[in-house]
């Protein structure tokens, strides 16, 4: 049988289109040449400056913050958010349902606004609690939809049946239908999680004067010129990225 | 004791559907107890209510004199082996049997031992460890039963557990499921459309149909003395004659009038007089198939007829006999015909024979 070449020419073409940009930033971030125009020779010094702005590393740490608490409440509101739209039809679980899908859609522009009038109107000062709240709203709906398409697949049954052999209600709950949802409450998080570090426009309207995301500080950075360093930056946060899916990989065969 | 479990007229209703309509039954401690009937009639239902799974409109359930009706199922005594298993994938074989001892806070070295026992109960001791989905379906079932009988309940719901599998391992696991009850001595209640099922299984069993009892008795009376056109066509396969009665002689027997088939005596247990509209209900193998014409003090009923169609199953056959506008099905031992030598065939002139005892009369306006 002949072998085409065309899948393999595609996916060829389609990483060259996905990873020359990344390729390029982290060739310029050993570049020594300040605007990364051509090759000036190799350098730590991006790194070394980069490790003396504390500056970016507080915007991280406020960043994984906000990262963490949205996603760690995304779950829980969007786990029960789905399972009371999977488990009850009326005319209020599609108000519900309508509702959640609203984040998806909505432009970001608009949530950002609308957010900001609302902490406006409501008095609420903003800072780290403003973003977390803001970061919980989308962040929601994504959780939400994974753990709907899990509890598609969920045989209800299973609840009968732990009732049956004396688990109440929220036992039953606690050793049958969490641990067999978990996966997608963990995909739902870690896609929180990614988004809510990945935030600009929203976390733009809602942050403080006193708060700064990591987007918003690489931003303000692009603004200073200061290219090598966010080249430097951003290859450190490659690196981690591709660890951590490593570490997902590793552990999702783990439990196949 | 008969009052181990009473179900006292018990309704539910599903919108304008009646599921179980004013249904009451009374099992006994330790019976093996069938709901037999055709999809539809309420048998799951049913068993939900005994189960905690659904609220009664009306009625009350009481078990061993405790009304149970508005008890959780989480703590009534009562344990179900689910029609899809319903085992948690995400458990062991070993950690679903032992999830009702754990709920109960049994300690651990305890219900280690009882989990243990259960295993060798279903003969499941080598599969401790694996997870359900690495289990074939007579596995599964075989730790569905183990992992409800392990709380000991005072009675164990069965709904449909056969259904699944195929036919050789049915009646392997039915036989199974026969020596399991003789163990244990659970009272057993077991939901079935399969009459088969039910017979071989159960001490007694109560016919449903359309959310109401049609009769409740043995297995044998069920079969040889149905009280219903339904239940008559339900257990088992039969001949149904209309048949006005003519006379009612004493001690059940009465003669009725079968059109162009003459006036053949029967058995009957209900209060018939004369004139009144029925059935006459015949079993296939109650019919014996002659070349001769019986003597009349032998086989006290005779019909002469053609036979239009044979076919054979191995250990008996299975004849179609046109008598006039009746065509008659008569199932026969094979070796009913070893004396003879040949087996009658297709078109030949008979004659079909049967006792009083051997026919019944039931009651014509019975829907089924
Ligand atoms: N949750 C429900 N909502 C509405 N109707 C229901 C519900 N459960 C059962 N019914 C109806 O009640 C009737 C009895 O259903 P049930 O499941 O008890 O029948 P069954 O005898 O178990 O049948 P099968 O042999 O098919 O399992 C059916 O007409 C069914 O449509
Ligand atoms: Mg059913």
């Amino acid at each position: 049988m002949r072998r085409s070449v065309f899948p393999a020419l595609v996916t060829l073409l389609v990483l060259v289109f996905l990873l020359s940009p990344l390729a390029v930033l982290v060739v310029n971030s050993f570049n020594a040449s300040r605007f990364g125009g051509q090759w000036e020779g190799f350098t730590w010094q991006w790194y070394e400056r980069l490790r003396e702005a504390d500056e970016v590393w507080a915007a991280l740490v406020v960043t994984l913050k906000i990262a963490a608490l949205s996603s760690v409440t995304a779950m829980v509101l969007g786990t029960l958010a789905a399972y009371a739209l999977h488990r009850h039809r009326s005319w209020l679980q599609t108000a519900h349902g309508a509702l959640v899908t609203v984040p998806l859609v909505m432009p970001d522009l608009l949530m950002g606004m609308s957010l900001l009038a609302f902490f406006v109107s409501t008095g609420v000062e903003l800072g780290m609690t403003t973003i977390w709240i803001a970061h919980v709203t989308f962040c929601v709906s994504f959780v939400a939809m994974v753990v709907l398409g899990r509890l598609q697949d969920f045989d209800f049954t299973l609840l009968d049946a732990a009732r049956d052999l004396g688990a109440p209600p929220w036992e039953a709950a606690r050793r049958v239908l969490v641990p067999l949802l978990l996966p997608g409450i963990l995909a739902g998080g870690l896609l929180a999680f990614t988004l809510s570090i990945d935030d600009y426009v929203i976390t733009f309207f809602v942050s403080g004067p006193g708060t700064t995301t990591l987007p918003l500080r690489v931003a303000s950075m692009m603004k200073g010129r200061n290219l090598p360093m966010i080249n430097a930056l951003s290859t450190l946060m490659i690196a981690g990225t591709f660890l951590l899916a490593a570490l997902a990989f590793r552990l999702q065969r783990g439990r196949a | 004791m008969d009052d181990f479990l009473v179900i006292e007229k018990v309704t539910k209703r599903f919108g304008a559907v009646r599921a179980v309509d004013c249904i009451t039954l009374r099992i006994a401690c330790g019976e093996s107890f069938s709901l037999l009937g055709p999809s539809g009639c309420g048998k799951t239902t049913l068993l939900r209510m005994i189960a905690g799974f659904e609220r009664p409109d009306e009625g009350r359930i009481l078990l061993e004199g405790e009304d149970i009706t508005t008890l959780p199922p989480e703590r009534r005594p009562v344990n179900t082996v689910f029609q899809n298993y319903a085992l948690f994938p995400h458990l062991s074989v070993e950690e679903n049997i032992g999830f009702g001892l754990k709920m109960a806070g049994v300690e651990r070295g305890e219900a280690r031992q009882r989990v243990a026992r259960m295993l060798e109960l279903v003969k499941m001791q080598d599969q401790r460890a694996k997870r359900p989905a690495q289990l074939s379906g007579g596995q599964k079932q075989r730790v569905a039963i183990a992992r409800a009988l392990v709380n000991q309940p005072r009675v164990l719901l069965l709904d449909e557990p056969l259904a699944a599998l195929d036919l050789k391992l049915r009646q392997h696991m039915l036989g199974e499921l026969h020596a399991i009850h003789q163990e244990v001595g659970t009272t057993f209640i077991y939901v079935t459309h399969d009459q088969g099922e039910a017979i071989s299984l159960s001490d007694r069993i109560a016919v449903l149909n359309a959310g109401r009892v049609e009769q409740v008795d043995t297995p044998a009376r069920l079969y040889e003395a149905p009280g219903s056109h339904f239940v008559a066509a339900f257990v088992g396969d039969a001949n149904f004659l209309p048949a006005r009665v003519l006379e009612v002689r004493h001690e059940g027997y009465v003669r009725v009038a079968c059109e162009e088939l003459g006036n053949p005596l029967a058995c009957t247990a209900l209060p018939l007089s004369a004139g009144q509209q029925a059935r006459l209900m015949v079993r296939p193998e109650k019919l014996l198939i002659t070349r001769e014409r019986p003597e009349a003090g032998e086989r006290v009923n005779v019909w002469a007829g053609t036979i239009t169609d044979v076919t054979y199953f191995g250990a008996y056959l299975r004849f179609v006999v046109q008598a006039g506008e009746t065509a008659l099905l008569v199932q026969m031992a094979n070796n009913r015909f070893a004396s003879s030598g040949t087996v009658p065939g297709r078109g030949e002139r008979v004659y079909v024979s049967f006792h009083p005892e051997e026919a019944r009369v039931v009651a014509a306006d019975s829907q089924g």
